[in-house]
């Protein structure tokens, strides 16, 4: 059993610590006796839609992020669509989750015009608004999702894209609609850093299981020792709920 | 100006006795509200006036040793103690070194060395108006907190850019974004770098931050890497490269428990066995004897100032607890534990390691960036392994994803999780304690009261 992962722009898009997902994935595999094959496509690799089952993109500086717009949209995008519309999985974390939806509009007003795998825009609302950070506690099927977030942009639901979870303390997409992240068939987008995986055991194995379906169907994945992935996700609930954050500067 | 620093003495008098944090920033933060212009007016009084050391790693260490030539140049520095590197931390340490009358006893001889933090340093600058700038390095820290790290390297551009001529500006030569700052300079600038550097690669690792060519963007090439994105590297977009330092580094020799180095600079080579290993804090000393350079020490008194070296606390700082050596060494950033777990596994051995993870606002709120770390180093090198601090489930959590244990000992106490690690370290062995920073405040305050020796304000004062 083997699961093909596409990590794109691992050297650009790698600032907070996303690539604990990949760690997080690699381990929950192997100890299932799936291997997780990992390709490191950068700017200018080409995107083969059918090589792949799971890919993964994390978040980035600003400037990193627009090379990385560039090349989603002339070397990447095509292969990407049709392998999302074929029920690959696709995780896509904070900048990562911004570039999937239609544009991202920057404080300035330009208009960085994304893949739109995901129905969502996202609206920078100037320089001298505060940037959500914090920890974060949403819900989604009746389970909690913790994380961290940290971003200026403001994310936008459009009516192809269900919310990902509903926020129970931070702010999520944008602070006023109560949702985190965003769904559309087998991508996902979220703002939650973390990293987010490992501590969202559940969620990592619902990928898992999503990715390895669709070669391997009616494969069980096994269930796993889960203590310490609990103790940190309980701990992680407790000191969001009880801390009020202070914002810096904000 | 007088009301001001004698309430600023008073402030620092009183939570001394208090304990409140050692008595570091109340006074500066008294004596800053009774009068703004205490800095600038206590500043201007200092007669070899002053350095202020900044970066994102290495301040506190390239302070101490700058501290260090300093004196042995003969002068008195007035310095704020670690971790109080605000404007606060300034005004408290100037308002110290005054008397009563707002005057600077001996103010001929009296020279600043200030530990500036990275955000904090324009504003510090216009108010000392300093002689030099030393910059460390730039990394990722604090993300929740500075923003990206392009942000403080667009800041610190604009700050020099505006200085005058009379700032001689020390720079990292092997970080790309501290050296490209000697384009918007207009005063001298002083280079330092490592000669070469022989066993590293010329990849950097997936934590590097700035491995892009600050002037066009394009990924940057490197002969040789000390670290990081710290290496000497060139751009093979616009042909923009490293100029050789003006200060270069050399290891000699690396020993557990320190390393013996040579810098060879334009006015002669200096020696020096520094009781700080790894690479990073051989940047640390080029970087202060940088520094004591364009303060006019000479090469021997860099040379003085360097050997009498003490490490500062926290950072490498060595106890004996109950028949163990319990070294204690500051990490709050991937590059900085990166580089302490590159040095600490240098030699062979099995190691007792306690882990204890902070997240409070003086930590960076978020610990996602942990997950960025080669934690995986340590993988067949444990013999017994203990985790702490606010967020020790999270740092277990990373520790199991390592494989380098299913169940971590996670002990949230920072007094349990030591007393337990020290008892899980054979006698006569080494344990090593790795904090963030909140958490290296709390377990030196429990290793030096064990150790019997003093509470680090009754040590560290000037």
């Amino acid at each position: 059993l083997n699961i093909r992962l596409a990590h794109l722009y691992p050297r650009q898009m790698n600032i907070y610590g996303d690539r604990g997902n990949i760690i997080c994935l690699r381990r929950r595999s192997a100890l299932r006796d799936i291997s997780l094959d990992v390709t490191e496509l950068d700017i200018g690799d080409p995107f083969d839609a059918e090589a792949y089952d799971l890919v993964f993109i994390g978040g980035a500086q600003d400037q990193e992020q627009k090379r990385v717009a560039d090349d989603l949209r002339v070397v990447k995008a095509k292969g990407l669509r049709t392998a999302a519309e074929n029920n690959a999985v696709v995780l896509a974390v904070c900048g990562g989750y911004q570039l999937m939806g239609r544009y991202y509009r920057e404080a300035g007003g330009t208009e960085l015009p994304g893949l739109a795998l995901l129905d969502i825009v996202t609206v920078h609302p100037g320089p001298d608004t505060r940037r959500f950070i914090g920890n974060v506690v949403a819900e989604r099927d009746g389970e909690t999702i913790v994380g961290f977030e940290n971003h200026g942009g403001r994310t936008y639901l459009g009516k192809k894209a269900d919310a990902l979870a509903r926020i129970v303390s931070g702010f999520g997409n944008n602070g006023k609609d109560g949702t985190e992240g965003a769904v559309y068939r087998n991508v996902f987008g979220t703002y939650l850093h973390g990293s987010l995986l490992p501590k969202n055991p559940r969620f990592a194995d619902h990928l898992i299981g999503l990715a390895l379906g669709r070669r391997f169907p009616g494969v069980q994945l096994r269930p796993l020792d889960d203590i310490v992935e609990t103790s940190a996700h309980q701990e992680a609930v407790r000191l969001a709920t009880k801390r009020k954050l202070i914002p810096f500067g904000g | 100006m007088t009301a001001a620093v004698a309430a600023a003495k008073a402030a620092a008098r009183l939570s001394r006795t208090l304990r409140t944090g050692g008595g570091t920033a109340l006074p500066g933060l008294v004596a800053e509200r009774l009068d703004p212009g205490i800095v600038p007016e206590l500043a201007q009084k200092l007669g070899r006036g002053s350095v202020l050391v900044t970066g994102t790693n290495g301040k506190t260490t390239t302070s101490r040793l700058l501290t260090n030539i300093a004196v042995a140049a003969g002068l008195r520095p007035v310095a704020n103690r670690e971790g109080s590197n605000m404007m606060r931390g300034v005004a408290a340490a100037l308002a110290e070194a005054a008397n009563w009358a707002g005057e600077l006893p001996n103010w001929i001889r009296r020279v600043g060395v200030f530990e500036v933090d990275e955000a904090t340093m324009p504003i510090v600058e216009r108010a000392v108006r300093p002689r030099a700038i030393v910059f460390t390095n730039l990394f990722r820290d604090q993300l929740d907190r500075y923003g990206e790290v392009d942000t403080v390297a667009a800041l610190w551009r604009e700050a020099v850019s505006g200085f005058g001529g009379e700032v001689t500006l020390v720079l990292n030569a092997d970080d790309p974004a501290v050296a490209s700052l000697q384009e918007a300079a207009r005063g001298p600038v002083i280079l330092f770098g490592m000669e070469s550097v022989a066993s590293a690669g010329t990849r950097p690792d997936h934590a590097a931050d700035a491995r892009w060519c600050p002037r066009c963007g394009e990924e940057l090439d490197y002969k040789w890497l000390s670290y990081a994105h710290i290496g000497n590297w060139s751009c093979p977009g616009c042909g923009n490269s490293r100029t050789p330092p003006d200060i270069a580094g050399r290891v000699v020799q690396e020993t557990p428990n320190g390393s013996q180095i040579e810098i060879t600079t334009r006015s002669g080579v200096i020696t020096a066995t520094l009781p700080l290993s790894g690479l990073y804090n051989v940047y640390n000393a080029m970087a202060a004897a940088g520094g004591g350079l364009a303060l006019g020490a000479s090469v021997a008194e860099v040379e003085k100032g360097l050997a009498g070296f003490t490490a500062a606390f926290g950072r490498q700082e060595r106890f004996q607890v109950a028949g163990r050596n319990v070294e204690i060494i500051l990490a709050k950033n991937p590059a900085g534990l990166n580089q302490v777990l590159r040095t600490i596994t240098a030699d062979g051995g099995p190691m007792d390691i306690v882990f204890l993870l902070n997240d409070r606002i003086a930590d960076g709120q978020d610990i996602s960036w942990i997950w960025d770390v080669d934690l995986e180093l340590l993988s067949g090198r444990l013999r017994s392994l203990t985790v702490s601090g606010t967020r020790a489930w999270d740092m277990a959590l990373r520790l199991k994803y390592a494989g380098l244990s299913d169940a971590p000992a996670v002990e949230e106490d920072a007094a349990r999780a030591l007393r337990a690690a020290i008892d899980k370290t054979p006698g006569g062995g080494t344990l090593y304690v790795i904090p963030t920073y909140t958490a290296m405040l709390d377990v030196r305050n429990i290793v030096g009261r064990w150790a019997g020796k003093g509470s680090f304000w009754q040590r560290d004062g000037n």
